[in-house]
This record gives structure tokens, C-alpha cells and sequence, in this order.
């Protein structure tokens, strides 16, 4: 009884399916789970699957509650471009000798110029809001719009270049440690701290799930609908932009064309595997953290194996539908009557 | 009139499983005559135009036309057969010309080619023929509504259809519009075709019908010539009662005092939305019932939805305790004290995957808005508080409300709009679809509330409930209001002697 109320849980597939995965890289790779103390930062598989699934998880958090207000927004990656190419350019930078004294030397002050980021990443965000909940246009397309044009003003603002940045206190976000944690894991930490809290602690959860379950009751009953989808598509912009300037720290550069390359899909596929419907209402955003930590341990898995560069889109696709499988209710009910059917005739 | 029916429908029988949806109903068009067919909600009209036009299969019983059998099984079948239909909502393409609307699947060709010059010419002859000159070559969602119905009306015609069925094809158009529709009618009459005319409404009924049937709870209640049935007895017989001033006693409103001295809490002065609702006065007091009386379709749930602001005026005004306000959106209404219990409960009221006591909770929360947090140890309170008080049958308010019967999620949604602390409580239709012992329930908490000082609009199709709980009544007539009544002094009779227009 007490094993079947947990595996009814929301995240038990989710964790099951992370679990399985887990145990693949540790049976093919006996030292996954060894962490050495490299320069005071901690170096290991584990820490690398956080570092590394650190964008998808920001910006899946912020499609989760889009998601959960039966919308979509398929323009983030084209937000992370843009973020990252706001930081790029106004930091800069170059190496500079003073007095003898080598010091770094950015174009605009570092914490401006990732105001800036966030803030245009916000305006992004905001822009999907109004088309979806102003002008009431469908969700994937009024974000399509963005996804489209966005690579173009990214690439506007770098001039068509790849624009390298040349200032060492940028690159602490992508590649530095924090008491030997790498310093992403901390934003991924924070901003999920704030949304849970605001999801638990504030009527937000209640209004969201209420508006993707019901939108015209949750209207009636005197929600306003329209501003919290308007604010939750700036939130994911936010979110986004937030993984725009850990990418563009991480390689210390922005590329207009390929920054956030299909970022969309992995976070719609991290809130999917985190066991949020598609269809809005209910969400966890627990689970899509987990989810965003399936899809990169899978991908770890498939480098770390071997695959075959030329296969490993494949293997990935056929993990995520049998993990998907997995967590269709429908499917388990199927295969769990045939058991009980088979049973009943012997 | 010594012809002969077209079209004759004889004892048809239909049952759905669980209920019988037409028992023994029969209806006869003739060439050349408007035949209305009325009745109230589930009196069986739609149920026989589904079984006219080959989408529902009869039980039993015949259908003749021009004296030859016919038992047509899909609606293109009716088509080809001579029997055109035309839906309440306009199912036409909006994004094909008129043309092709008109001419879709049927296009003129020449060769493998279509014959486009043909079409539009053979369009353009189809509308001129009801009176209308438009471009045929635009989209057709360039045009109003009413150029719409009268495209589907073409489209319908232009497969030389003896018969032509109207469903409810007013209930979009503006009076001019109206007026241009029935314009065409009339020439199509004279041409000889039958025409089979649904609406609710009564003014539009006798301004275009010959001939009318009334159908009752399914059954066939009786043919009428329009010139011979008053407007008031056609209402009692789709009412179903005779209506005897004797058989109805003194109903007991929910306060006895008099209560034209109170204050009063929401006035309107020619308040009105274009297309959904003429300018209306209206005031409802603290501590009163106000009742909205009127057929369906009359104006009752457009009435609340624009005092609520989910449809919010567009002409006159609104005062709440003296004081101007706009109330343009359900959130503005209720932070103005107002609520409203609205009438389709399933797809406006309860949020069916969400909790009893999230659902409890849900416009209190709303009111405060999102960052005044209830903790959910207050929530459970509330909830707990309202499930007691309200007697809501629960065995566990964290259970989703879709678990709950009928009765018990209107009284959730009763619950609902009590923790909001409301001064005026919208009722649409607060008894629809829950068992008689429910219903009184439902009845006895809003007096009581109202006792305790709230003003209370109570929208109900059934009349002898209007009157049971009501003050006053505000009679309503396609989308205007006609009247007032005093609570006590009103019976069914008087009601409906003023919606037919006659004075009592």
C-alpha cells in the first residue's frame, strides 16, 4: 500500500527514470560518482552533469510555469543569443597595463552590463506576454516570432561576428567555484529558492494551476488572467537570460547564431519529463528540475560511452521515448490490466 | 391554405439512452409558409431538426416528403433530397471568398478546371436573389455576421432546396439585421419554398411565422396559425401550464417588510452593450431579492455577465452605493463587493482537477490578490468554516471538488463567493441541474443570506422559483427590459401577460 501511494507521487517516475540513467553511467564507468579537489573546486561527473545541465534547469523552471498556464515559449533560445550578446558587447574588454600593473578592463561596469542582459531578456519575455495575453495570439506562435527575429538582433548586436569577451571577472559565472561548488550551481539554486517560494508562499502556484486548468472560471472568480501570463512570460525571459550570460561566460564569448541552439526543445522536454502535462494546470518544478538532470546525464552517458557522434541524436530520442513511456499513466494502467488479466486466468 | 404538406413529420420517436427525447411528435411545413417551431430548453426542437436533417436516426415514426418517404441518413443526403439547413452558429469557411462558400464542393467547372468567372456570376445571381450586393470574390470574414448568415442562407438555397431549416439564425444579428434577414425570407416564401424557423423569440416569431408547433418535454403539444394563438397563450402552452391565478398562493419572499425604503446597493442608468443587451435601469437593494424574470434568450444571463464586467458595457452607467464606478472586469466587480455564481457551472464555476478547499478559497484569494497569501492552515479554516456552515457533504476538502455531486459543487461555488464577503451575490441559474432536495437547500441559504443584509440578483429559468424568492421582479424581453413587479404582487400570469406584451 505505502509503495503504491509513493510511486503515485508526481516525481517518482521522474526520479526513477534519473535513477536508471544514473546507474547506466556507473555501470559503464565505475569512477562516476569519485569527486577530486582540483585548485579548491570540486571536479567530477556529478558536478559536471549540475554544471553543465545548469541553463537548461534556469530556463526550464521558467517554461514550467508557461507551460502551466497552457502556453509555450519556444523564443528562449533565441533569448539566450540576445542575453548573451548584450554582456558581450558592453563588457568587452581587453587586458590593460597601468603602473606596471596588469588589470582587466571592460567596456561598461560588469554589473551594468548584466543588468542590461537580464533586463533585455526581461523585455523579451514581456514582448511573448503581450502578444499571448494582449493581442491573445497562440502561444507557439506568437513565441515563433520572437525565436525567428531574436537570432537576428543577436546577431545585429554582434555585428554578424562571434564577439570574444577579454575580462576576467566575467568568466567567474561560467567557470568559477564558490566553496568549491561551481558558481552556476548557485544561481540554479537561488532562482529556484525564489520560485519555490513564491509558488508556495504566495498565491502564485494557486493562480497559475487555477488558469491552466480553468481559464474562464479563474477569470469569473476574479484572477487576472491576462497580467500573471503577461509577468510569467517575462519570468521565463528572465530565467533565460540568466543562462544567456552563464553561456556566454562559459565560453567566454557570444555567438548570435548558435548560443541557446535549440535550448527550446530541451527545456519543453525537461518539464515534460518532469511529469508537468502539457496541457497546463498542475506542475512541479522539482520535477523539471530532475528533468533537465535526466536529459544531461543521458547526454553524459552518451559521450562518456562512446556513441557514435553520428548516432547519438538517436540514442538520445529513443532514451526520451522510453522514458516518456514510462511515465504514461495510460501505458502502465495497459500493460499493468493485461498482468492482472493474465493472473486472473491462472 | 388547401395545399398539401411538403413536408410531413409523422409520430417520430427518438430516445437517447437514459431519455426520451421525442415522443410522438409530428410537424407539417407547407410551401410557401413560415412555420415556427417553439418550445423551451430540452422541449425536443433540436433534437427534431437532427432527426429532419439525417444526423440523428428516429426510433419510429415517418417522414414524408411531397408524399414520398424518405428516411435520409447524413445531412448531405437531406441536402440532395431538397432539405437545406442553416446552424445557429454560422459553419461556413471565413477564409474562402463568398464564392466559394456559397459553391464549396459544388464548384462549376469547366473541363478539369474550375469555372471561377461562372461561380462568382452564379454567386452574385444567388445573393442578389436575398436582396444583398457584395463582392463575392473577398474572404468571407471581411463581412459582418448578418452578410454571413445570408451567405449560409445562399449556400443553403443554391442546392435548390424545397426546404429550408433556420436554426436560430437571429441570435448573432442586431435588429437591422434581423430585419434584412426576414426581408429575404419573405422572398423566398413567395417563391414557395417551406421554411422551418427556430428562435426564442417571441417578437421575431409572430413578425415572420404563418404557422407554429409547440413542443413540450419531448412531446407534441400542438399546430397553431400564428394569427390565431395570442402571444400569452403560446407562452403557457410551451410553460406547460394553464396558468390560474388561484392555483398560486402569496409567495413568500425573502424579507416581508416593505423594501422600497431600502438602501439601494447597485443602480444602472441605460446601462447596455451593443449586440448582447439594450440599455437597462436597474437597482437591487440590500437585503433584497431581485428577481430576473423573462423567457430564455430574453437578456437574463447577458444582464449579469455585464454587470460582473466579463462582457462590460459599452453605453450608460453603473453606480455602487451612490458612487460611479466601471466596473470592466470580473476582478473589478469583485473587488466592488460583487460575486457571481454563474450558470454553467462546469466550464465557469468550478476548477474541476483543483481541491474543495482551493476551489473555497479561489476568489477570496483573488480579491486580496497574489502576494496577500492565505497560509494553508487559514485556507483549511476557511474552507472548513464554509463547508459547515453550508452543509456541503464532504468527506475530505483536500479531494478534488469533481468528486462532489452536483448539489454539493454549487454550494462549494455558494461558499466560494461567501468568503469573499460580497455585498451583492449574482445568481444565474443557481438550481440547474441538482435534485429538488438540493435545490431547496440552495433556496433556503440564499434567503438567509439576504436576511443578513446582502442584495441578491437571482437569474432562473423556472418561474414559480423567480417568484418564490423574489422582492421584485425585473421582466426582461429579447434583451430588454419590459418592467417591474412587486414580488407580492406578481404571479406567472402577470409575468407572462407582460413578456407577451398584454395588459393584465
Amino acid at each position: 500500500m505505502n509503495l503504491q501511494s509513493i510511486s503515485k507521487g508526481r516525481l517518482f517516475w521522474p526520479l526513477v527514470a534519473l535513477f536508471l540513467m544514473v546507474m547506466v553511467n556507473f555501470w559503464f564507468n565505475p569512477d562516476f560518482f569519485s569527486i577530486k579537489v582540483v585548485n579548491n573546486g570540486l571536479y567530477g561527473s556529478v558536478i559536471d552533469i549540475l554544471n553543465r545541465a545548469a541553463p537548461v534547469m534556469l530556463i526550464a523552471m521558467g517554461m514550467t510555469l508557461v507551460i502551466a498556464t497552457r502556453g509555450i515559449d519556444i523564443s528562449v533560445g533565441a533569448t539566450v543569443a540576445i542575453s548573451g550578446a548584450i554582456a558581450a558587447a558592453l563588457i568587452g574588454g581587453s587586458l590593460e597595463i597601468k603602473d606596471g600593473v596588469q588589470t582587466y578592463v571592460s567596456n561598461t561596469p560588469m554589473s551594468l552590463a548584466i543588468l542590461a542582459a537580464l533586463g533585455v531578456g526581461l523585455l523579451c519575455g514581456l514582448w511573448n506576454g503581450f502578444l499571448v495575453a494582449g493581442v491573445g495570439m497562440q502561444p507557439i506562435i506568437a513565441t515563433l516570432i520572437l525565436m525567428v527575429a531574436g537570432r537576428g538582433i543577436a546577431q545585429l548586436i554582434t555585428g554578424g561576428q562571434i564577439v570574444t569577451i577579454y575580462y576576467e571577472p566575467f568568466f567567474f559565472f561560467g567557470n568559477g567555484f564558490f566553496l568549491g561548488v561551481p558558481f552556476a550551481i548557485y544561481l540554479v539554486a537561488a532562482v529556484a529558492v525564489v520560485l519555490l517560494l513564491l509558488v508556495h508562499r504566495t498565491a502564485l502556484g494557486l493562480f497559475v494551476q487555477a488558469v491552466g486548468l480553468n481559464p474562464t472560471a479563474s477569470r469569473f472568480s476574479g484572477i487576472s488572467a491576462r497580467a500573471l501570463i503577461f509577468w510569467v512570460y517575462g519570468f521565463c525571459g528572465v530565467t533565460a537570460a540568466v543562462a544567456g550570460v552563464i553561456i556566454a561566460s562559459n565560453v567566454k564569448s557570444a555567438d548570435g547564431n548558435n548560443a541557446g541552439l535549440m535550448m527550446e526543445l530541451d527545456a519543453i522536454l525537461a518539464v515534460a519529463l518532469g511529469g508537468t502535462s502539457l496541457d497546463g494546470g498542475r506542475f512541479s518544478l522539482i520535477g523539471t528540475l530532475i528533468g533537465a538532470l535526466i536529459l544531461q546525464t543521458l547526454s553524459y552517458a552518451i559521450y562518456s560511452l562512446g556513441v557514435p557522434p553520428e548516432i547519438n541524436l538517436v540514442v538520445k530520442a529513443i532514451v526520451v521515448f522510453v522514458v516518456c513511456l514510462i511515465q504514461s499513466e495510460a501505458l502502465r494502467n495497459m500493460l499493468f490490466q493485461r498482468r492482472t488479466r493474465v493472473e486472473g486466468q491462472a | 391554405m388547401a395545399q398539401e404538406p411538403i413536408l410531413e413529420m409523422h409520430r417520430i420517436h427518438k430516445r437517447f439512452p437514459g431519455v426520451v427525447a421525442l415522443k410522438n411528435v409530428g410537424i407539417r411545413l407547407f410551401p410557401g409558409e413560415v412555420h415556427a417551431l417553439m418550445g423551451q430548453n430540452g422541449a425536443g426542437k433540436s433534437t427534431l431538426i437532427k432527426v429532419l436533417t439525417g444526423v440523428e436516426k428516429p426510433d419510429g415514426g415517418d417522414i414524408r416528403l411531397a408524399g414520398k418517404k424518405i428516411q435520409p441518413g447524413s445531412v448531405l443526403e437531406a441536402q440532395d433530397l431538397g432539405i437545406s439547413t442553416v446552424y445557429q452558429e454560422v459553419n461556413l469557411c471565413p477564409n474562402l471568398s463568398v464564392a466559394e462558400n456559397i459553391y464549396i464542393g459544388r464548384f462549376p467547372t469547366r473541363g478539369p478546371l474550375i469555372d471561377w468567372p461562372l461561380m462568382q456570376e452564379r454567386a452574385r445571381s444567388a445573393l442578389k436573389a436575398l436582396n444583398l450586393s457584395v463582392d463575392v470574390s473577398l474572404p468571407l470574414f471581411s463581412y459582418p455576421v448578418a452578410v454571413q448568415q445570408m451567405v449560409a442562407i445562399a449556400r443553403a438555397l443554391s442546392t435548390e432546396a424545397q426546404v429550408l431549416i433556420l436554426d436560430e439564425p437571429t441570435s448573432s444579428l442586431d435588429e437591422d439585421e434581423v430585419g434584412r434577414l426576414f426581408e429575404a425570407l419573405r422572398q423566398l416564401k413567395s417563391k414557395g419554398i417551406a421554411i422551418l424557423f427556430v428562435t426564442h423569440f417571441l417578437d421575431q416569431t409572430y413578425a415572420i411565422s404563418d404557422r407554429i408547433t409547440v413542443l413540450r418535454n419531448g412531446e407534441f403539444e400542438g399546430e397553431y396559425m400564428a394569427a390565431d394563438l395570442p402571444r400569452l397563450q403560446l407562452i403557457n402552452k410551451m410553460v406547460g401550464r394553464e396558468i390560474d391565478e388561484s392555483a398560486f398562493g402569496r409567495q413568500e419572499g425573502a424579507s416581508n417588510a416593505d423594501s422600497s425604503g431600502r438602501r439601494p446597493f447597485l443602480a444602472t442608468q441605460r446601462l447596455g452593450r451593443a449586440g448582447a443587451m439594450q440599455p437597462i435601469d436597474l437597482d437591487v437593494r440590500c437585503g433584497e431579492v431581485l428577481g430576473l424574470g423573462g423567457l430564455l434568450g430574453s437578456g437574463r444571463t447577458e444582464t449579469a455577465r455585464m454587470l460582473f464586467g466579463i462582457d462590460p458595457a459599452d453605453t450608460g452607467s453603473l453606480s455602487i452605493e451612490g458612487v460611479p464606478v466601471r466596473v470592466n472586469t470580473p476582478h473589478r466587480a469583485i473587488q466592488n463587493g460583487l460575486a457571481f455564481c454563474p450558470e454553467d457551472r462546469k466550464t465557469e464555476g468550478i476548477v474541476a482537477d483543483l481541491s474543495i478547499r482551493e476551489n473555497i478559497i479561489l476568489a477570496l484569494q483573488a480579491k486580496r490578490g497574489v502576494f496577500r497569501f492565505l497560509s494553508k492552515k487559514r485556507q483549511s479554516a476557511v474552507a472548513e468554516d464554509c463547508i459547515k456552515q453550508l452543509g456541503i457533504k464532504v468527506a475530505d476538502a483536500e479531494s478534488p471538488i469533481s468528486q462532489l455531486s452536483g448539489g454539493n459543487q454549487q454550494k462549494a461555488m455558494l461558499a466560494r463567493w461567501l468568503a469573499t464577503e460580497p455585498k451583492m451575490l449574482i445568481l444565474d441559474e443557481p438550481t440547474r441541474g441538482i435534485d429538488v432536495a438540493a435545490k431547496l437547500e440552495i433556496m433556503d441559504l440564499v434567503k438567509e443570506q439576504c436576511r443578513k443584509g446582502l442584495a441578491i440578483l437571482f437569474i432562473s429559468s423556472e418561474m414559480p422559483e423567480v417568484l418564490r424568492v423574489s422582492d421584485r421582479i425585473a421582466v426582461l424581453r429579447d434583451r430588454q427590459k419590459i418592467g417591474e413587479l412587486a414580488g407580492n404582487d406578481a404571479d406567472e400570469q402577470k409575468v407572462f401577460r407582460m413578456i407577451a406584451g398584454v395588459d393584465s
